[in-house]
């Protein structure tokens, strides 16, 4: 199936050119917006796990390794495009445009953060897993019944191919050719469960046959093919042809969460020598050295005008107006019933923060 | 050291280990294996990784993948594997990673664990275990943190229960087990890593269906269970402040419900205050207010009061300290009963 399914690749490992027809498309300007985000969502990863760690947020959900397969995908949409993210991929959310103040929120246990971004239509991170995979494909469809031109993508990783929504999502959007590209992030592990115990398929991307779909195998640490591979799955799905499903062959560096001892399954130091060869940034920073597109003080400044944003908008999460205790009751139904009335009150005349 | 009635009654010195409740756990399912060759292990991370809370931790290496089995993250999928094995002579023990998670298998639970005994006349029955920690109060993202025994409660056809010691959940535990009809059993995660408490190293079980008085007293009956139960018995202490004694009862099941112990305490004191964490409207108060309707209406002096988590979904953990019944609101609660 490896071979019916080859990962593409625009760059090697190297960095350089794999595949050059891409060239123009893949512009100085571009290369370096992918890169932008990149560095700036595994900064913030890296504040994450860190603020965890001293007890400032609650578990955190690192995704350090997948930058490549969140920012190429995330800016291969169009403005008007539909996100439905998981947990994981509040890289793609950020990359996308999502309010870094709500994500840092979300960390923190606020309602808040699940807010949705007033740019995009980015939904809050699914966390029962595969679950917003059917949404994704009616977001779509209800795209094609209001006549535009737009599409959805859903975000999953490999053990959510193993749930009954994964299936009913696929095989209702191909039944409808609904304008959906359903982005599968294979990182090698459902917390401890290898993708080997999974499932018995040598590919997630063959599962696609089964629904009669395109099924596309790319290097997740490619951003440069992740980025194309989306967008001419959009493409497609836009034309009117249907859904995709894509693998983005990736790895997750670190803990399934900050909760997790990754040691208990897998030899870390080994992912940790691994890491330092397949380090999506690193081969896109090869890759515009070879195109003479690097310049070094462009990256401090960058670098340095990203910690100041993330710092800024941690300080602003820390000083925060405190949680509104009748946010839990205010949103349930457009008009409280009685019951909710009631405890509300209950609640706020007892001097809830309401 | 709290040292059960169950223990007490043999009279003899027990073998005991002092353990938390998530090692009373890892404890009671090494017994079953060990004990059982039908038994088995299903859920996700529970092999190799010992389950996310390490309630499993250890089990594989000592039975092997066959018994302790990694299953794909596919709820539906492993529940109702679990039936088609105890439908051919195995008993299954299914963890489910959080409660919440649960609901991808609703369906299999809903029209076949439950139904299969009723379905074929006795003559297929589903001696099935499904294990899922429950519950608010350690921070964690959203839905980890529900607490729907209510909906299974509800589901005729599985048993419920729910410990809130590490000497209770072993007995009870290996009770479910034994038990030949399925048995929603439910951990509650706040509790996991508390008290330790002596936990006998022989295999004891716990009554399906039987409350255990946990505190005495002539004024109150107060009736909780799972992580409800160490506030309920704060609130109960705080309360002797103000001569005002309360018996504390642990329902621990919460399928069939203990009604003898229940109508006892009320028949006694004649004012109650039920507290638990799951949702108000439907909840199992309203059940234990029936039952006591139905036995003890004329001994009431009060009416009876509910402390509950609200009919919203639990919050992110910002607010799931508001959303949570306190000590606070149940020593309110409890004034108002006896004041009335
Ligand atoms: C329905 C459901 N079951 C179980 C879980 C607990 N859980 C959270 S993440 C996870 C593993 C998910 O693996 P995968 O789909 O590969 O995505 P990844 O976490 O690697 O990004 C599990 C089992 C859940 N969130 N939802």
């Amino acid at each position: 199936m490896k071979e019916k399914y080859p990962l593409f690749q625009v760059m090697g490992k190297d960095g350089k050119w794999q595949d050059q027809t891409y060239e123009k498309e893949l512009n100085e300007a571009k290369v370096k917006s992918l890169y932008y985000h990149m560095l700036r969502i595994r900064t913030y990863d890296q504040k994450g796990v860190a603020l965890q760690r001293q007890g400032r947020i609650g578990t955190y959900v690192p995704f350090a390794g997948q930058e490549a397969a969140q920012v190429g995908s995330a800016l291969a949409l169009g403005e008007e495009d539909w996100m439905f993210p998981t947990y994981r991929d509040h890289g793609a959310s950020l990359a996308f445009g999502a309010d870094l103040d709500m994500m840092l929120l979300h960390w923190n246990g606020r309602i808040e953060g699940c807010l949705p971004s007033r740019k995009k239509h980015i939904m809050p991170a699914s966390i029962p897993i595969a679950t917003h995979l059917p949404h994704a494909t009616g977001a779509a469809m209800a795209e094609t019944y209001k006549g535009s031109k737009n599409a959805t993508i859903a975000y999953f990783g490999d053990g959510a191919t193993s749930e009954g929504d994964f299936h009913e999502g696929l095989n209702i959007a191909s039944v409808f050719k609904a304008p959906v590209v359903f982005f599968n992030q294979n990182n090698g592990y459902a917390i401890s469960l290898p993708v080997e115990k999974q499932m018995n398929s040598e590919t997630i991307a063959q599962k696609a046959e089964a629904y009669g779909i395109p099924g596309i195998r790319v290097d997740g640490m490619d951003v440069l093919a992740v980025y194309i591979a989306v967008q001419q799955a959009l493409d497609k799905a836009k034309r009117g042809e249907g859904p995709t499903l894509i693998e983005a062959v990736t790895m997750r560096f670190g803990a399934h969460t900050t909760a997790d001892d990754p040691s208990k399954y897998r030899n870390q130091d080994e992912i940790n020598q691994k890491r330092e060869v397949v380090d999506p940034l690193i081969r896109i920073e090869k890759h515009m050295k070879g195109r003479h597109i690097w310049d070094s003080a462009w990256q401090s400044s960058l670098s340095e005008e990203i910690g100041e944003e993330l710092d800024n908008a941690i300080s602003r999460m820390e000083n925060y107006q405190k949680p509104v205790v009748s946010d839990m009751f205010d949103y349930v139904f457009e008009k409280p019933t009685w019951t909710i009335a009631k405890q509300r009150q209950q609640i706020i005349s007892r001097g809830g923060r309401g | 050291m709290v040292m059960s009635k169950e223990l007490a009654k043999t009279g003899e010195k027990v073998k005991t280990n002092s353990f938390n409740m998530i090692q009373a756990i890892n404890d009671g399912l090494k017994t079953v294996l060990e004990k059982d060759k039908r038994t088995l292990l299903l859920g996700e991370d529970i092999g190799k990784n010992g389950g996310v809370f390490r309630a499993t931790d250890g089990l594989q290496t000592k039975f092997g993948e066959q018994r302790v089995m990694d299953t794909p993250l596919s709820e539906a999928g492993f529940v109702g594997t679990a039936v088609g094995m105890a439908l051919n002579g195995l008993k299954p023990i299914v963890e489910i990673q959080f409660l919440g998670f649960i609901y991808p298998a609703f369906e299999q639970i809903a029209t076949h664990v439950t139904r299969t005994r009723t379905r074929t006349l006795g003559h297929y029955h589903m001696p099935m275990v499904i294990r899922a920690p429950y519950g608010a109060g350690v921070r964690s993202p959203e839905i980890h943190s529900d607490s729907v025994e209510a909906f299974f409660a509800h589901m005729p056809g599985i048993k419920v229960v729910c410990p809130s010691t590490a000497y209770d959940a072993k007995g009870l535990l290996l009770a479910a087990v034994e038990d030949p009809d399925p048995v929603l059993f439910l951990e509650p995660m706040r509790l996991y890593r508390g008290k330790r408490y002596e936990v006998p190293v022989e295999e004891y079980h716990i009554e399906l269906g039987k409350g255990t008085m946990v505190a005495q007293g002539g004024d109150v009956s107060i009736f909780a269970w799972g992580a409800m139960m160490p506030i309920a018995l704060e609130a109960a202490e705080n309360m002797k402040q103000q001569a005002i004694s309360c018996d504390v009862i642990d329902l621990r099941s919460l399928y069939p419900l203990d009604k003898e112990i229940i109508a006892n305490s009320v028949q006694k004191t004649g004012r109650v205050v039920i507290i638990h964490e799951g949702h108000e409207t439907g909840g199992i108060g309203s059940e234990i207010i029936s039952i006591i309707n139905e036995t003890s209406f004329l001994y009431l002096k009060a009416p009876i009061e509910k402390v509950t988590g609200f009919d919203v979904p639990v919050p992110l953990f910002a607010l799931e300290n508001d959303y949570l019944p306190t000590t606070d609101r149940i020593e309110q609660a409890i004034l108002k009963v006896y004041e009335f």
